[in-house]
This record gives C-alpha cells, sequence and structure tokens, in this order.
C-alpha cells in the first residue's frame, strides 16, 4: 500500500545556527499535517571534540550547549502532533542530552515521550585501543574518536516507534535516510532510494544554505527578506526523489541556483558521495521548479556502500595564539607591515602567519607567498593580523605580549589591539570494518 | 568575431566545501548558453593557475552537464584543513570568489547581468 509522503523539515545547519529556526518549520509541518519529522544538525567534525572536552569536566554536560533553545520552543508541538524529532545533538553524551528531553517534556506535560538513543559511534574507549592504535599510531591517546554510523539504527529506532532519536555522531544526511528508509520500509541494499534520501538529507542537512542563506551576492543573486531567511522542508518520495520547499511565511528563495549550490557542496566525484549508507551518484541527477520555492530533485541513483566506516579522532594539538593591530590614513599600509616585521623579529621562535587585512588575507597562505608576491600599495585602512602554533602555552602568550606592546613601541597611530589564546585540536582519520562498529539503539526513560 | 573579457562571475555563481585538506569549488552557470563558455576556459589549468600560491597537489574538474555546472576538487591547499590551518578562514569559505574572479572570453554581443568588463 502507498504511504503518505513523509516531510521532513531541517530546523538547524550547524551548532550556532539560529535556535529560533526550528519553530516556523515545525509550524508549516504542523499545518500541512501527514507523517513528518524534524530534522536537526548540529555536529559539525569539531564540535563532537569540544563536547567531549566538556563532558571530562562534567559526565552531564557534552551534548549541544543550544539544545534547551532549540527544543524547548517545539517540543510539545511536536508530540502533540506527531512531528517526530531526530537530530545528532547528542554529540558526545548523548544519553544526557536524551534525559534533559525528558525533563522538558514533563515540564510540558508529556508524562511518556518515546525517546532513543543511538549507540556506537564512540570509539574512545578501551574496547577500541587497539583498533585505534593500529590505524592511527599509538603515540597519542585521541580526546574523541567516533565512528560515522549511517541510517540503520536511526531506522530501527524509528520503527519501534520513537518520537525522538537523539544520536551523536552519524553522517549528516543520514538523519534524514534512517526515517525515510523506515517509513517506506526500503532495505538496505535498495542504493538507488537510499542515493537519493542521501541527497536530498544533504540537501537539507546545512539548514538555510539550501534556501537563500549563504548564497547572497548583492546585484547578481540577490535573496528576498533575507534576515528572516526560512529553513527547508522536503517532501521525500517513496522512491527517495524529494521535492525541497521551505517553511511558510519566511523570507528567502528555493531555486535552481540555491539547490544546486547546496547540492554540489562538499561533494567530491559526483559519481561517488560516500556515505555509510550508500555510494550516491548524482551525475546523472537533474533539478526543476516545481512551484514557487519549490524545486524537485531527480534522476540520483545509487550503488553499494563503502564496505569500511570512516572514523574521526581528535588530539590535543597546542595553542593557537592570534593579534591584531589597525592603522588607517597616509601610510596605513607601510606601518602595517612594519609592526609585521617587528614582530618578525622579536619572535624568531614562532613562524608567524602574516595578513594584511584590507590588502590580502583570506586568499593567502600561511607560507606568506601570495603577500610576499604583492607588491606594496597604499592601502589607507589595514589591520595587521597575526597568527601562530605553538606546543608550550607560554610561547603562545609571548605573541600576544608582543602584538599589545606595539601600541607604544610599534609604528605610530596603530589601535584596536585585541588578542586570543585558544587551545588547539589536530585531527586525523581511518577506516575500520563495520563490524568492529556496534550500532544500535537504547530507550531513556 | 570581437570578444571582450568579464570575470567569471558574470556568467556563474558558486560555492566552497572543505573536507579535510582539500576543497571543492562548484561553478554553476547562470543561463545555459554560457556552459559551452565555461567549459572552454574554466579549466583544471585556468583554476590550478590562480592556485598556484597554495601548492594543490591536484586539481580535477568534475562535469554535470544536466546542471550545466561544473565542481572543482582541490587536493592539499587548505594549509592542513580546519584543524591546522592559520587562516582567518581556515575551511577556505571564501575560496569561490577567487575563481569567481577568473577572467573569461566572451563574444561582444553576450549579454550578461551587467554587462560591463572587469
Amino acid at each position: 500500500m502507498a504511504r503518505q509522503p513523509l516531510l521532513i523539515g531541517c530546523g538547524a545547519g550547524f551548532s550556532g545556527d539560529r535556535p529560533d529556526a526550528p519553530e516556523a518549520v515545525v509550524a508549516t509541518l504542523s499545518a500541512r499535517g501527514g507523517p513528518a519529522c524534524l530534522m536537526l544538525e548540529t555536529l559539525a567534525e569539531r564540535t563532537l571534540a569540544l563536547a567531549q572536552l566538556r563532558r571530562r569536566e562534567d559526565p552531564q554536560a557534552g551534548y549541544e550547549p543550544l539544545l534547551d533553545r532549540l527544543v524547548g520552543p517545539v517540543l510539545a508541538e511536536c508530540l502533540g502532533n506527531g512531528i517526530r524529532i531526530v537530530s545528532n545533538f547528542g554529540a558526545a553524551n548523548p544519553t544526557a542530552a536524551a534525559r534533559r528531553i525528558d525533563e522538558i517534556a514533563r515540564i510540558e506535560g508529556f508524562t511518556n515521550p518515546r525517546i532513543a538513543v543511538v549507540t556506537g559511534d564512540d570509539l574512545s574507549g578501551p574496547a577500541h585501543h587497539a583498533l585505534l592504535a593500529e590505524r592511527l599510531g599509538e603515540a597519542r591517546h585521541p580526546v574523541s574518536a567516533n565512528a560515522y554510523l549511517g541510517a540503520e539504527p536511526i531506522a530501527a529506532a524509528w520503527d519501534a516507534g520513537a518520537e525522538i532519536i537523539v544520536t551523536g555522531r552519524v553522517a549528516d544526511p543520514s538523519l534524514a535516510v534512517g526515517p525515510a528508509m523506515a517509513h517506506y520500509g526500503w532495505s538496505a541494499s535498495d542504493w538507488d532510494r537510499l542515493g537519493r534520501a542521501t541527497m536530498a538529507g544533504h540537501l537539507l542537512e546545512c539548514g538555510a544554505q539550501v534556501t537563500g542563506g549563504y548564497f547572497a551576492d548583492p546585484g547578481y543573486k540577490d535573496v528576498p527578506d533575507i534576515a528572516n531567511v526560512g529553513f527547508p522542508i522536503a517532501e521525500v518520495s517513496q522512491d527517495g526523489d524529494c521535492i525541497i520547499g521551505k517553511a511558510d511565511r519566511t523570507g528567502g528563495c528555493v531555486t535552481l541556483a540555491t539547490v544546486k549550490e547546496q547540492l554540489l557542496y562538499e561533494v567530491h566525484d559526483p559519481a561517488a558521495y560516500l556515505t555509510p549508507d550508500v555510494t550516491a551518484d548524482i551525475t546523472q541527477a537533474q533539478v526543476t521548479q516545481a512551484g514557487t520555492d519549490l524545486v524537485a530533485l531527480t534522476g540520483v541513483r545509487g550503488h553499494e556502500r563503502p564496505a569500511t566506516l570512516k572514523v574521526t579522532a581528535f588530539y590535543e594539538g597546542g595553542w593557537l595564539a592570534e593579534g591584531g593591530i589597525s592603522y588607517a590614513g597616509p601610510g596605513a599600509e607601510a606601518r602595517a607591515r612594519l609592526a609585521a616585521e617587528i614582530l618578525a623579529k622579536r619572535l624568531p621562535e614562532l613562524k608567524l602567519r602574516i595578513d594584511l587585512i584590507g590588502v590580502t588575507s583570506l586568499f593567502a597562505d600561511d607560507a606568506g607567498r601570495l603577500l610576499a608576491a604583492k607588491v606594496p600599495s597604499d592601502a589607507r585602512d589595514v589591520r595587521l593580523r597575526v597568527a601562530a602554533r605553538h606546543d608550550q602555552k607560554e610561547a603562545a602568550e609571548r605573541l600576544a605580549q608582543e602584538v599589545t606592546a606595539l601600541y607604544t613601541c610599534g609604528p605610530a597611530g596603530g589601535g584596536g589591539v585585541r588578542t586570543a589564546i585558544r587551545p588547539r585540536l589536530s585531527t586525523a582519520s581511518c577506516f575500520v570494518p563495520r563490524e568492529a562498529v556496534k550500532a544500535g539503539f537504547e530507550w531513556v526513560d | 568575431m570581437a570578444a571582450r573579457t568579464v570575470p567569471l562571475r558574470e556568467l556563474a555563481h558558486g560555492r566552497t566545501g572543505d573536507k579535510g585538506n582539500r576543497s571543492n569549488i562548484s561553478v554553476i552557470a547562470r543561463r545555459e548558453e554560457y556552459w559551452p563558455l565555461l567549459v572552454a576556459q574554466v579549466t583544471e589549468e585556468a583554476v590550478a593557475g590562480i592556485f598556484a600560491h597554495r601548492r594543490p597537489s591536484k586539481v580535477a574538474r568534475y562535469l554535470l552537464p544536466n546542471l550545466q555546472a561544473m565542481n572543482f576538487v582541490l587536493d592539499d591547499v587548505l594549509d592542513g584543513g580546519v584543524n591546522d590551518s592559520l587562516n582567518l578562514d581556515s575551511h577556505g569559505k571564501s575560496l569561490a570568489f577567487l575563481v569567481l574572479d577568473l577572467p573569461v572570453q566572451v563574444p561582444e554581443d553576450l549579454e550578461t547581468p551587467t554587462g560591463g568588463d572587469p
């Protein structure tokens, strides 16, 4: 029997996204009726390592810090209207996140919400030490090590009736593939359907990046009411094809151009977009305007999934020091360049990255090749930025001290010193056999 | 036929993504008729040239004619990537606009959004 189409709305595209975004998405899903879920993607690679560090300090922490603000305003409406929530906001502590949601639900008068936690991604414990040491080396102990899980444990939890599914590390598109797989009863080897749903999830996973966010270029690509950009909602069909739209009564736009940009975002070989679920192939993909702010994606294919799972580990990586000072008016660029020379002489122990903001910065390189090739100009509003890393905090702090001292010891007229010292994390990835990772789900009550 | 030079931004739009030390940059034709110009001129060599200072170990171009889009994948151009680079923009998110500044030769009478020379 044909199932009613599944609507998947995305209310967050990274940790730090607008916490009020889910409200318009959930209001729209409620108004449309029918099977629906709210997807919240809040777990970039580094976000998880930072969460693991917070959990070390406090065993009840380590999940998305904005959890209350993201979920609190919409939880009652979701539970009341059968809109399920699927999110990786569990980060380094999905169980604690699930308990917190349970508390919020009880305050809202829901006494027994069915909350599932996806398990198995965290490989930082002793059980996986040998597995990772073999692939990443023995020398250092990681801050975090997580396998990218796929859609299957999410689909299993959905099938079992979970209203809220909390995960740690899963591949971002799997947050959409899991619900679609369970809703339509696809097998885990239905490659074409999984491939299509994967690209639907891929279009959703960065939130407003498909609805006019991160798109505007005045005069070239204008976006209506961008300050109120709406977050996306995909209608995923029985075959996995999707129509991307957005929340009602919001700004932004869904056009062929916004969808194409996001379709290719973070894609390498378009014939082989690899996830734990499938090898998706967009070489024959087509996008068509299906109405105002509605774009259909068709023609995606899928091939067998990779044999291994990707694991990303993070390590303590010394310290990052940054400092900046600004110069304006006649000779500003020459004064900023002189300040950079002073710092290089005063800090021979650090390998400095030098930027002249307003002259050359973002496009340049750490080795300074682009800056060296740049003929000095007469830029009149220039900010010198320097950055360096060092294993020792004291050495990193020297950079901050020397930038600050430019106030009295540097070139004339420097202002606006800002400095920062931060711990760094370094990363390494490897691939492990699927059998080495025990993915599943458990209930939290 | 007489030709003029326009920045790629007149003909195309794009976005950068990153994974580790690898950057991908999409270049998408604003109109179907621009697509052949992009295929002919926005080549691996042209893009490798504007990234020379970042020493790419490999530049690959993938064509998606259905979408009138191409995807450039540049290896080892992010100074180690988001966790290692000292760049303010450690993801390299701004890099699409480095590519969109590439000069492209177009027929004198080709209609473009602003029609101006760079």
